[in-house]
């Protein structure tokens, strides 16, 4: 293995897995650009990142490699996905640019860097090509700590430190002070009271048994949602489910199938296409 | 191969996030290219390791993840208080930076 | 003896502090409190006068140092006094002739409600003056020479409420600032070139700079001089400034502080003599002014502006004599000496006319006035026999050696200034006889003013008369007293030097010529206002005497050279600043507020708009780099 990893040249299983793996890489990170979906997004550099965690481990950076998948992958993605989820998973993102000439810059700016990070590289003399092997001699974690904790202690001091602020930053910036003490229940009740506004509790979303999500209003008895009944988060992220028409358009194709089966005429097949839509 | 392979697609990598943050409105899409760029650097960095034949590189690629770390704790702190405030994760809304 | 000095300074000084501060109280005392500290200074005077004749002719120079009032390094002015042989005649004719004025006035300003303030005004000139005259190095001098020019202002404006008195305070003060740029300029020319202003270290050292320097120095001198003086330039306000009350006009409009010019000049001797360029503009200016005073005062009705004119010729004489270098300089102060008495005496004689004939100034409503102002004729006439040089008077030696010193120039020059200051001669002649005939002979021409006031012609009294008597007694025997043996040469000399000219034509022949020019000058005078009738209002007159009696147009040019110069100078500079200068400044104004309004839309406060430049300039800075490794 050490004698592969000196070579000018890796083996042929290591170059097969590059080019493979290596598209990967590309696809996922393209993926991570142009979804529409932030979920998506993550999902797709969540695999990137696993990609290169097989890559480092391949160059030898073996602890390097199961840092990346258990603290990135494991950690910092599910973290990202968690705040997704927090903002509004279905909240889809218009790829349509706002800013006038933005999007064509950033592609030029981005050809421009690219090709000149390629020609840079392509024009950088490589000669020299150690490999680990000596490095790792004495296995990779035993190397990494000895560098760790004489050449760089201080920088690593310094990086705890910097987690310590991080999380203190986090908590200073997420915290809400609150300013009273919550009100009771009870004394929610009696304000609702004295207000006169929403007696009795909310309403409960959903009206009959096939539609009693969260997301869904109640009607009210003209058939009309009432907003009131779903989740305050839902509402602000605009994610109420509209089924108002949905009962009468299943009416009707209740009566359609019936007609059907008593052999009388069909009545107004738009009806029937627009039930159909809705129940998607 | 050549491992020199490595490095272009570490500058390929870094390339597509740099554009994706500066083509995506969400802040949290941003983020994360932000993250893809990070990724790509740590990826030169154990490459070069390899090719000096020591470890520094990979302490240095070690540092980048403990600092990413740090950085998303924060980053993603700012977007869920922004969001609270704002209602919304678009960078674009936040532009009060002008006359 | 040399504390003396400083008090010589202090006591109008304090006169003036007093007047002016002192309020209503002093009211009652103040005319006598001003003649009395005068009188003080003069007491001074006559006291440091005797301690110097007591002492060698090489060690009659005192100096006080008060305090160092400006020490900076290399810029070091002293408030120090020097009291020679020349600041000593200066301090004798100031406070002699102040003392005497200011005696005179008490008389004279008895009806002004605002008569302590004017005796304020007199004493704070008298200080200046002498601040002026005694100062040891010329920053000194400046300060006095600027002190003078504020108390003339004060003085010639005093009837405030008159406009016409305050225009010529105006215009006084303001053409002598012209003059005093001059002497600016001149200090700080000496500074650059000697280092020091003082008088010793500077006129001592006078061959170490070369004589383009001394030449621009004696030239802003010059100019100084012409301002104070009344010379041609600057020559105009002399004229208007006999709006004030008539002992100013004796005082500092005819026997001191028109004479500072001629002091300037002749203590800065040195410089003239290194700088014969300079010396030959003083003699020019001088000859100029000669000519010009002398016509001018033959064309005014107006009898104070006939002396006006009058001064202006004879100082035109005094500057001439300072040009003249060493020849000179001692006949120019000695001039100026007699020239205080027997003018101050004419101009308080005008005064005391004009007092008794309801402050009427036009010579052609006076006549027959011998009879009944016998007191003021006797003086004014040996005033007058003075002035046109009669035999044996004080102008008769002063003009007479200052002809001769003209001729004694030598060469061409010597020749033609010597012809005009005969030319001078025979004027003066002519127009003091015709103030003369007009104010005391012929029929009387009195006329009611404007009040229906018939004139009632008295004498004045003592406390104005005593005074004329005394200056006429100077007017008679200062020439004499000063010729016999050379005193006044002897006593001069060491401070200005001297040389005997050689003249081409003898002293006998020059005496001859100027008693003969002075008799034809007295005779035209006589046929024309003598044996004929003077008519009340003026003739048409010739071209001449028209340009004359606008004193030969010197408004005019100024009013066309100057004010409309200005004007379209000013016009024109306003033009080019509106359309170039505004033009350029408002375009780079306008251009960078368009520039700045392009690339303010850069900044849209987008942070990706923002990002994408940051990543342009990281994509520039992997460019350069690889650019610089290619190389």
């Amino acid at each position: 293995m050490s004698a592969q990893l000196a070579a000018y040249t890796t083996s042929t299983g290591e170059a097969f897995q590059f080019w493979v793996l290596g598209t990967v890489a590309v696809i996922g990170a393209l993926g991570t650009v142009f979804m529409k979906k932030a979920v998506h997004s993550a999902l797709s550099l969540a695999g990137t990142m696993i990609v290169l965690a097989v890559f480092y481990l391949a160059n030898g950076a073996y602890f390097l490699g199961i840092v990346q998948i258990v603290v990135y992958t494991g950690a910092i993605m599910m973290l990202f996905l968690f705040v997704v989820m927090l903002v509004g998973v279905t909240a889809a993102d218009s790829l349509k640019e706002t800013i006038q000439g933005q999007r064509w810059l950033a592609l030029l700016c981005g050809v421009g860097f690219g090709v000149l990070l390629l020609g840079g590289i392509g024009n950088a003399t490589l000669t020299e090509f150690n490999g680990t092997g000596r490095a790792n001699a004495n296995g990779n974690v035993e190397g990494l700590a000895a560098l760790i904790f004489t050449k760089y202690v201080f920088a690593f001091e310094i990086t705890g430190a910097l987690l310590i602020t991080a999380a203190v930053g986090a908590m200073v910036l997420t915290h809400r002070e609150r300013t009273e003490r919550a009100k009771t229940q009870r004394e929610l009740a009696e304000q609702r009271v004295r207000e006169g506004k929403h007696v009795p509790p909310l309403p409960a979303p959903g009206v009959y048994a096939r539609h009693n999500a969260v997301d869904i209003a109640g009607l009210l008895p003209d058939g009309t949602p009432s907003e009131l009944t779903v989740n305050k988060t839902l509402r602000e992220r605009g994610q109420i489910r509209d089924v108002s028409a949905e009962a009468l358009n299943d009416l009707k194709a209740l009566e359609q199938r019936a007609e059907e089966r008593l052999e009388r005429t069909a009545i107004e097949p738009a009806n029937l296409k627009r039930a159909e839509e809705a129940s998607k | 191969m050549n491992p020199v392979n490595y490095l272009y697609l570490a500058a390929l990598l870094f390339t597509i996030g740099a554009t994706g943050v500066l083509i995506r409105r969400n802040a949290i899409v941003v983020f994360m290219c932000i993250e893809l760029m990070l990724n790509a650097c740590n990826l030169a960095f154990v490459v070069f390791s390899r090719m000096h034949g020591n470890l520094d590189g990979q302490i240095i690629a070690f540092f980048t993840m403990v600092v990413a770390a740090a950085e998303v704790v924060v980053g993603l702190a700012i977007i869920v208080s922004l969001f609270r405030t704002r209602h919304s994760a678009s960078v674009d809304d936040a532009s009060l930076m002008k006359l | 003896m040399e504390n003396l000095i400083a008090l010589l300074i202090a006591a109008p000084l304090l006169g003036a502090a007093l007047l002016l501060t002192g309020g209503r109280r002093l009211d009652s005392v103040g005319h006598w409190i001003g003649t009395l500290l005068s009188a003080t200074s003069f007491v001074f005077g006559v006291i440091l006068f005797a301690d110097l004749l007591g002492k060698d002719a090489e060690h009659r120079t005192l100096t006080q140092h008060l305090y160092t009032w400006v020490p900076v390094e290399s810029f070091q002015a002293d408030v120090t006094f020097r009291l020679d042989q020349l600041s000593m005649t200066f301090v004798l004719l100031i406070t002699g002739v102040g003392s005497l004025i200011h005696l005179y006035s008490v008389g004279y300003m008895e009806h002004d409600e605002r008569r302590r303030r004017f005796f304020g005004y007199l004493n704070l000139f008298l200080a200046a003056m002498l601040l002026l005259v005694l100062a040891d190095n010329y920053l000194l001098l400046y300060v006095g020479w600027e002190g003078v020019g504020l108390a003339s202002y004060l003085l010639i404006g005093f009837w405030q409420h008159k406009p016409s008195a305050a225009t010529a305070a105006k215009k006084a003060f303001l053409v002598n600032r012209v003059g005093d740029m001059g002497l600016s300029i001149a200090i700080m020319l000496m500074f650059t070139t000697f280092g020091t202003f003082a008088f010793g270290p500077v006129l001592g050292s006078v061959g170490d700079a070369s004589e383009g320097k001394l030449t621009a120095i004696g030239l802003m001198l010059l100019l100084a001089a012409c301002g104070k003086s009344a010379q041609v330039p600057l020559q105009s306000w002399l004229g208007d400034a006999m709006e004030g009350p008539t002992p100013v006009s004796a005082l500092i409009h005819a026997a001191t502080m028109v004479t500072a010019g001629v002091y300037l000049i002749v203590r800065s001797g040195a410089i003239f003599n290194a700088a014969p360029d300079a010396q030959l503009v003083v003699t020019v200016v001088g000859a100029v002014t000669l000519l010009f005073g002398a016509i001018v005062g033959c064309a005014k009705d107006d009898i104070k502006k006939a002396l006006a004119g009058s001064t202006m010729s004879q100082i035109g004489y005094m500057i001439l004599a300072a040009g003249l270098g060493p020849i000179g300089y001692v006949f120019a102060i000695m001039h100026l000496v007699t020239h205080g008495f027997f003018k101050a005496g004419l101009f308080l004689g005008a005064g005391s006319v004009m007092h008794g004939m309801n402050d009427e100034v036009d010579m052609r409503k006076y006549g027959g006035l011998r009879t009944y102002m016998p007191i003021t004729f006797v003086t004014f006439g040996l005033g007058y026999l003075a002035i046109i040089g009669f035999p044996f008077l004080s102008g008769f030696y002063s003009k007479d050696a200052i002809i001769e010193a003209a001729f004694a120039k030598g060469g061409t020059q010597g020749w033609i200034l010597g012809g005009v200051a005969l030319l001078g001669a025979a004027i003066t002649a002519f127009y003091m006889t015709r103030v003369m005939l007009m104010t005391f002979f012929g029929e009387k021409r009195w006329q009611p003013d404007e009040n229906g006031n018939e004139p009632h012609p008295h004498e004045s009294p003592s406390v104005m008369t005593i005074p004329m008597i005394v200056l006429a007694v100077g007017s008679v025997g200062a020439g004499f007293f000063f010729h016999l043996g050379d005193r006044f040469l002897n006593w001069l000399e060491p401070v200005t030097g001297h040389e005997e000219g050689n003249s081409p034509v003898g002293a006998g022949a020059i005496t001859a010529a100027t008693l003969v020019l002075l008799v034809v000058g007295a005779g035209i005078a006589y046929l024309q206002y003598g044996r004929k009738p003077v008519p009340v209002t003026a003739p048409r007159g010739s071209l001449l005497a028209r340009a004359a009696r606008r004193d030969l147009l010197q408004d005019d040019f100024n009013h066309v050279v100057l004010v409309r110069g200005g004007e379209h100078l000013t016009r024109s500079l306003v033009y080019v600043d509106h359309t170039l200068v505004d033009g350029v400044v408002n375009g780079t104004a306008a251009s960078f507020g368009g520039l700045s309004g392009r690339l303010r839309r850069l900044q849209n406060g987008f942070a990706r708009s923002y990002a994408v430049s940051m990543f342009g300039g990281a994509a520039l800075l992997v460019a350069a780099t690889l650019l610089m490794r290619a190389v």
